[in-house]
């Protein structure tokens, strides 16, 4: 009976987070093509409600009802698999992001590893999705995705490494404290533009989406989907890019806490700053996204491995020497 | 503990299977798949046990990049092909005496390492390092590292490295006449060497040398 009780809890707790995740997941792809829109020119969806705020509530319902299309000669356990595995990698690293000192689902010590681990399991949905498909163009998108994304998370790596000299642990509420005196984006902003640009690289955003460059590849690894699993693909990386956001402010933007740490702001909850914080840096991935053309694959790799690799190490040699120097670094 | 000993036995069970299934499975893909299956539930095992820090490097290192590099060689490989010819020829059948045989030596190596196998009675009591119970998992496995065994701690990148240098150079070739795009050129190309205006003459045409 206790057990049981334990498990209500959680299951409790865990709603009370991966609903409001879901649900503005909806709204933040109605944010990215309004944005998106009003870059062009245009007026983006706006007739589905209020401002058409709705609209992808409605593009889910046309989603649910289509039907799912498994293409015959496809391996059919591990193309059923792969949607679901990109959505349950998107929605489990929200367990560790804390959005005020104690309200986090998982405390645990090891929170940014957590969340750079699960972040690069990723990789797997893209890649079984891809292949699974038994088509040219899926295959050729997903071969591309595997060598993007693994270029890309080592200078992720490195980066973190910046900020965890700065704090001494690896706890993501340790790293929010941290920054108690200054945001990590002022002393570190060189690594805040190269993470920003890595987790562009990362979700498959543009001007990096070369796995589903439509003029090229149809749409790289989702051609062959439809309906529902078209759709877990389209949450997962939508959950994946709040997720990337959410990290960045984590890291360099002081998480949860508030600007200035005067009367009427501290009165503001943490959950709101932290936030405002990942709107911030989604309306910058939007607008990235309508403002920048598309790299080519050999341009994505030398971005990658000759200039943000070497730059980042370079950034953690100068870090460590300075905190040394002026024996700063953290004590435990 | 009956919660502890249930995750214990799923996670050892889910590991077991899917080492067995690496190779048991004819399709390479399939097997890369429970490779990594078996990557994840070990790194469960290894969280159980209260060392979280190298369970996540096990994901981060094993999952993240080098089983996504085993499978990005497995896919390229035509699969269907090699199946047939590994499989159906019989006169390719002379690796099975020689696999036998390794594998022989292999579980009887086995055999006596596990035979021969002895947990000092006083563990904990007789190792050098003070162990600070005070500190996390991460902190302290950072201590040992940078401080006690340092040496070894950086000969061992220096194998690595060695061996990272060592493989770009074996496979390194330059190739005669592959075209190279200089990013400079193309970024500093000026309007005038680019475009060139003409006055085209009607019935005449315009001859243009490449």
């Amino acid at each position: 009976m206790e057990y049981v009780n334990i498990i209500f809890q959680e299951v409790y707790k865990i709603l009370f987070l991966l609903v409001p995740v879901l649900v503005s997941v909806a709204m933040i792809v109605w944010l990215d093509r309004r944005v998106w829109a009003f870059v062009q020119k245009r007026q983006g969806p706006n007739v589905v409600g209020p401002f058409g705020l709705l609209q992808s509530l409605a593009d889910a319902l046309k989603y649910i009802f289509k039907e799912i299309i498994i293409p015959a000669s496809s391996n059919k356990i591990i193309f059923i698999l792969a949607p679901i595995i990109t959505m349950t990698l998107a929605l489990i690293a929200w367990a560790v992001i804390p959005f005020s000192e104690n309200q986090v689902l998982a405390n645990i010590n090891v929170g940014i590893l957590y969340i750079f681990a699960v972040s690069s399991l990723g990789v797997y949905g893209i890649i079984m999705g891809g292949w699974a498909s038994n088509s040219k163009y899926p295959f050729l998108g997903s071969i591309r995705s595997a060598a993007q994304m693994v270029s890309y998370e080592v200078s992720i790596g490195i980066i973190i490494i910046n900020v965890l000299l700065c704090v001494g642990s690896l706890n993501l509420n340790d790293i929010v404290i941290a920054q108690n005196d200054i945001w990590f984006v002022i002393p570190l902003f060189p690594m805040f533009v190269i993470f920003f640009i890595s987790a562009l690289a990362e979700t498959n955003r543009p001007p990096f989406d070369l796995p589903e460059a439509e003029a090229e590849l149809v749409a790289g690894y989702q051609t062959e989907y439809s309906g529902m699993m078209y759709a877990m693909f389209w949450l997962g990386e939508y959950a994946n890019i709040l997720l990337m956001c959410a990290l960045g402010s984590i890291l360099f933007l002081g998480g949860w806490l508030s600007p200035i740490d005067i009367y009427p702001f501290n009165l503001i909850p943490g959950a709101i700053w932290l936030i405002f914080k990942i709107l911030f840096l989604f309306f910058l991935f939007a607008l990235v996204k309508a403002i920048v053309p598309r790299y080519r694959y050999d341009q994505l790799m030398r971005l990658g491995w000759k200039i943000f690799l070497p730059l980042s190490l370079i950034y953690v040699v100068l870090t460590a020497s300075y905190l040394f120097y002026f024996n700063l670094l953290p004590t435990i | 503990m009956i919660a502890h000993s249930i995750f214990f036995y799923f996670f050892s069970i889910v590991a077991i299977i899917s080492a067995i299934m690496v190779t048991a499975s004819k399709n390479t893909v399939h097997s890369v798949f429970f490779l990594i299956l078996d990557f994840i539930s070990i790194s469960c095992l290894f969280i159980m046990i209260g060392a979280e820090f190298l369970g996540m490097i096990m994901l981060i290192v094993y999952v993240g990049a080098v089983a996504v590099l085993f499978l990005f060689v497995v896919m390229m490989l035509n699969v269907a092909q090699q199946k047939n010819q590994w499989f159906s020829s019989m006169s390719s059948s002379s690796h099975i005496p020689v696999g036998v045989i390794i594998s022989a030596i292999i579980f009887f190596e086995l055999i006596i390492v596990i035979g021969g196998w002895k947990y000092k009675p006083d563990l904990v009591e007789s190792i050098d390092t003070s162990v600070n119970n005070g500190l996390s998992n991460t902190h302290s496995l950072g201590q040992v590292l940078y401080t006690d065994y340092i040496h070894i701690f950086q000969i061992s990148g220096m194998i690595l490295l060695i061996a990272m240098i060592g493989a770009i150079v074996l496979t390194y070739r330059q190739r005669e006449g592959v075209k190279k795009q200089s990013y400079l050129k193309q970024i500093s190309r000026e309007r005038s060497e680019g475009v060139e205006v003409l006055e085209v003459q009607s019935n005449k045409g315009v001859k243009i040398d490449d």
